[in-house]
């Protein structure tokens, strides 16, 4: 064999070919060579959000994809019910935080890489935590979180006079999301392509029955258990929230739902299906997770080095009848709130931080109350936690204009609960704010250019 | 051990008990242990697959730390077969895992009964040479095989199984069996005692659209001579109609109704695709025929006679808005046709097992109300041995493919795919493998893949000079990430074949991993 840069010897004996070799069908920053290879170990850093049936999969396949930096984030604790997919997790592990077990195991197995573990919430991570990720995963279930992580991303994005997005600030994406067989894995370049909110319609809202349903004519096992859980379990534990993690309270739901649909002669409750209901449950399988989330990784793998084209931008696949998967190029949302220029916003100088805060509650395409306030690096306003929102509260009477250090346009960031009635939830939005005045004569001055 | 019925919680949500006993009950033998391998038993061991075989002959080398989770550091030098058995029976201990250090190519030659103990084989990473002998091993044995393989950004999955017949074929998006168009005498009946023009207006807004669609189209049919609306203006008019019969905006029942009304406009009588099933010759039974049709045989039989040109009813009615009592009324209404058919189709089954000399009860009543339940989804999958696809494809399709650009990548990848192997027969080493004499490898891929062209009868067809020179780079590397990928489609498909639920892939799954524009190949 004559002299060669790979080396059959090496752990990287198969990733090199891809990353080390020229090619015709690679993105259009493919660099190939070690420094790539090295580049990609050292300075790359990945986080994947969620460590559950994609996100053990995740880690385990961007370990092994070239990445030595990751970190991984999630809340849950380990449940026994997750042992049929999630295979970083054993019995004995039941209990303990998804992502420190996840972490902890594939480090033990692939050497040199190393998973920072993060046991919270994703709200609860400062912006600054996601701004330093290359690239971000997500492997996700539910649609709110996925909306929170898409608009910390977005936040992210800034725009150019010209209202292009600036290349630097862009923090691509890749989300995975998986239903029994069939799943779907996109790539998401924010203001590029289209972001999470811009084909939110891809996420029908879950199906609610209507309480008349419930409590007048119920027709099926569904309606009864909902009639126990939604309307039954209120009427008699006054105060005593349902817990759906407590098996007592799932089997008195149960137990009720059974008698009436005895009493309406309605089939089919059982505990399992009284648990599904519930608590939505989403049935998952290994192969799938592994599909979806091996699609991911070669998707990360291949935004971080160029090496081959990557996917434009929406991959379904489906083996229910037969195999089928398809890629579609959803379009972006010009008018986006989430991933466009920002929601334009403008002021007297003379408004305050507190003043600004209530504007945003009547603010028709916000809606947001109990807002927190960054601009830039810097905190305005936290609502929350106490300690924090003492120490920020001074600056609630002084102008926004001077706080913003007298710029006549800036961007903001705000984080609260938007939306209408029980549609709200916890969200951040990036705002444009230009003062009357300073603001007009820059106007006049673009409008000139 | 945990409860089983916990741990499997979000899977026997999708196959149910019985399809969990088949998998328990099942057999896998995987031949080589690389990632693809690997990773397709991972996610059969973590269901709960009855027991595993891993047959690998090679030792752990530093280049398998890089792409195969299941071997580590401690593992270099030792077996392959016996480190990844190791860690997937960590992964649950329910399952029975066990290895043969052994090449499969040297069993393939020299032991070809090893192969009927399993209920499936997995074969990953083999030759073309291999893939026939075993396919031929296999088919022989009555042993379903699934062959697997990836190489750099592409790969392939293909079953191959003489016949493969599914009764729970569960699609996602079926018409539901109402005969809103073509009531049985009952459900007759049951309509005409339900008053449309009530007074009272609750009672109104909660006849469930069933009654409303039966009336109406009753109604339709006596002011047209006997037919239904076909046009697309009678349909319009037919929706006008039920329009018409709402008192009030809010009646959510008529609005279902409208909706729902093109079930009334679906052709009555069994679809094309189950009489299809029902004119194969094996529904013509002797002593030898399978229970799936001597189930169709009796099908055939009841649509004939009894049925009157229709399968037996579901027995299953949607939710929709109702009262209370007329909702349960019809679901038991429909639940009694479902059992009067069912009872007609199993004395049927039990006097064709007689007439061809078997026990009359060796069928069970639940497999019978299965197949009745499930009869319009019955679906009968063939796989051709991969010898004939490889020297006789079905040209008009091949060519077909070469030519449409949405294929062209994939179909491009599967005649590379074939030529590699020839390389390697040739050349004792794949195209790019190694550093250095790239461009000789570029041009003698070209050569193979333009002769096997020629060979398949495509004389002038050619593949871009970027696809070769691009499976030149890959140096038939098995990436983790597209091994999972490969892995995780192979294992969804064992799972649909063991169940014999869902419905397998038909054809040779061809991965791109390039734009992921992958397509399933007919040839």
């Amino acid at each position: 064999m004559v002299e060669s840069r790979i080396s059959s010897s090496s752990r990287s004996r198969d990733l090199d070919k891809l990353l080390l070799r020229p090619g015709n069908l690679v993105g259009p920053t493919f660099e190939p060579g070690t420094q790539l290879r090295d580049d990609l170990q050292e300075y790359a850093r990945i986080l994947v959000v969620g460590a559950g049936g994609l996100g053990c999969e995740l880690l385990k396949d961007l370990a092994l994809s070239g990445f030595r930096n990751l970190e991984v984030i999630d809340m849950d604790r380990i449940e026994v019910s997750n042992l049929n997919r999630q295979f970083l997790f054993r019995l004995e592990d039941v209990g303990q935080p998804k992502a420190e077990v996840a972490a902890k195991r594939v480090m033990e197995r692939v050497s040199g890489v190393n998973i920072v573990p993060h046991f919270c919430r994703i709200e609860e991570k400062e912006l600054e935590f996601y701004s330093e990720f290359s690239i971000i995963v997500l492997g996700l279930d539910s649609v709110e979180a996925r909306s929170y992580i898409n608009a910390v991303a977005c936040g992210f994005l800034e725009y150019d006079s010209n209202d292009e997005p600036v290349e630097e600030t862009v923090k691509p994406m890749v989300d995975g999301g998986t239903e029994g067989f069939k799943g779907h894995a996109r790539v998401i370049l924010p203001g590029m392509t289209p972001c999470f909110e811009c084909t939110i319609w891809l996420f029908p809202p879950q199906v609610k029955f209507p309480l008349c349903t419930l409590a007048e004519t119920p027709r099926t096992a569904a309606h009864c258990i909902e009639y126990a859980h939604l309307i039954k379990w209120d009427e008699v534990h006054s105060g005593k929230s349902f817990d759906p993690d407590n098996p007592e309270h799932m089997q008195w739901v149960y137990l009720e739902a059974a008698k009436r649909a005895q009493l309406f002669g309605i089939p089919g409750v059982t505990y399992s299906l009284t648990q599904g209901v519930v608590k939505n449950i989403i049935p998952a399988i290994a192969s799938t997770n592994a599909i979806i989330s091996a699609a991911c990784a070669l998707e990360t793998l291949k935004i971080a080095s160029g090496c081959s084209k990557t996917l434009s931008n929406y991959l379904t696949y489906n083996g229910v009848e037969g195999l089928h998967t398809k890629v579609t190029e959803f379009v972006k949302d010009k008018d986006c709130l989430v991933c466009g220029p920002g929601i334009f916003i403008e002021l007297e100088t003379s408004v305050t931080l507190k003043m600004f805060i209530d504007q945003l509650e009547d603010h028709p395409k916000l809606l947001m109350s109990g807002a927190s306030v960054r601009v830039g690096g810097k905190n305005l306003y936290m609502a929350a936690p106490p300690l924090l929102e003492e120490m920020t509260r001074s600056n609630l009477g002084l102008p926004l204009f001077e706080l913003m250090d007298k710029s006549p346009t800036g961007v903001v960031h705000v984080t609260g609960t938007a939306g209408k009635g029980d549609k709200r939830q916890s969200c951040l939005r990036k705002l444009r704010v230009a003062f009357k005045a300073v603001g007009i004569a820059d106007t006049d001055m673009a409008g000139g250019a | 051990m945990a409860e089983p019925k916990t741990k499997y919680d979000r899977q026997l949500r999708i196959w149910g008990e019985q399809g969990q006993a088949a998998l328990e009950k099942a057999s896998i033998c995987l031949l080589n242990c690389g990632p693809t391998g690997s990773e397709t038993l991972k996610n059969l061991v973590l269901g709960g697959i009855g027991s595993i075989t891993v047959v690998d002959g090679s030792k752990v080398e530093h280049g398998d730390l890089g792409n195969n989770f299941m071997v580590s550091e401690s593992s270099l030098g030792q077996p392959k077969a016996k480190c990844v058995c190791a860690f997937l029976q960590e992964l649950n201990d329910a399952v029975k895992a066990k290895f043969i250090e052994e090449h499969p190519v040297t069993l393939i030659e020299t032991n070809p009964s090893f192969f009927s103990q399993f209920t499936l084989v997995v074969a990953t990473q083999l030759v073309e040479d291999s893939m026939v002998k075993l396919d031929r091993i296999c088919r022989d044995a009555n042993v379903m095989l699934i062959f697997a393989r990836s190489y750099g950004l592409t790969g392939f999955v293909r079953i191959s199984v003489k016949e493969h017949a599914v009764i729970e074929s569960k699609p996602d998006h079926f018409l539901d069996d109402l005969r809103l168009n073509n009531p049985w005498p009952e459900l007759k009946k049951f309509t005409e005692n339900v008053d449309l023009d009530t007074s009272d207006p609750v009672v109104h807004k909660h006849i469930p659209y069933i009654l409303i669609l039966v009336k109406t189209a009753e109604e339709w049919a006596k002011s047209h001579g006997g037919r239904l609306p076909s046009t697309r203006e009678e349909k319009k008019e037919f929706k006008e109609v039920i329009k018409a019969k709402m008192v009030a905006t809010d009646e959510d029942n008529f609005k279902e109704a409208i909706e729902a009304s093109f079930k009334v406009f679906a052709s009555q009588g069994i679809s094309s695709d189950l009489k299809r099933i029902l004119d194969d010759t094996c529904a013509e039974v002797d002593s030898g025929a399978s229970d799936f049709w001597v189930m169709v045989a009796a099908l055939k039989e009841f649509i004939a006679n009894e049925g009157g040109g229709e399968a037996p009813l579901e027995g299953s009615i949607p939710d929709m808005t109702s009262s209370t009592e007329l909702y349960v009324n019809l679901q038991k209404l429909y639940q009694a046709k479902a059992e009067a058919d069912f009872l007609v189709v199993e004395q049927r089954v039990r006097n064709i097992l007689k007439k061809i000399g078997r026990d009359p009860y060796s069928i069970s009543k639940t497999v019978i109300k299965s197949f009745c339940k499930n009869a319009r989804k019955l679906t009968v999958c063939r796989y051709k041995l991969i010898e004939e696809e490889f020297n006789s494809p079905v040209l008009p399709e091949l060519q077909k493919y070469l030519t449409d650009e949405e294929y062209s990548v994939a179909v491009g990848f599967y005649i590379l795919l074939r030529a590699v192997d020839r390389f390697s027969a040739n050349y004792n080493t794949f195209p790019g493998q190694f550093d250095g004499g790239m461009d000789e490898d570029i041009s003698r891929l070209k050569t193979t893949a333009v002769s096997l062209l020629s060979d398949l009868g495509c004389n002038g067809s050619t593949l871009t000079e970027d696809l070769i020179n691009e499976m030149c780079r890959y140096g038939a590397a098995e990436l983790h990430a597209v091994a999972a990928y490969i892995g995780g489609v192979a294992s969804q498909e064992v799972i649909k074949l063991i169940t014999r639920q869902f419905v397998p892939m038909s054809g040779t799954f061809i991965f791109n991993g390039i734009d992921h524009k992958s397509q399933l190949l007919s040839l």
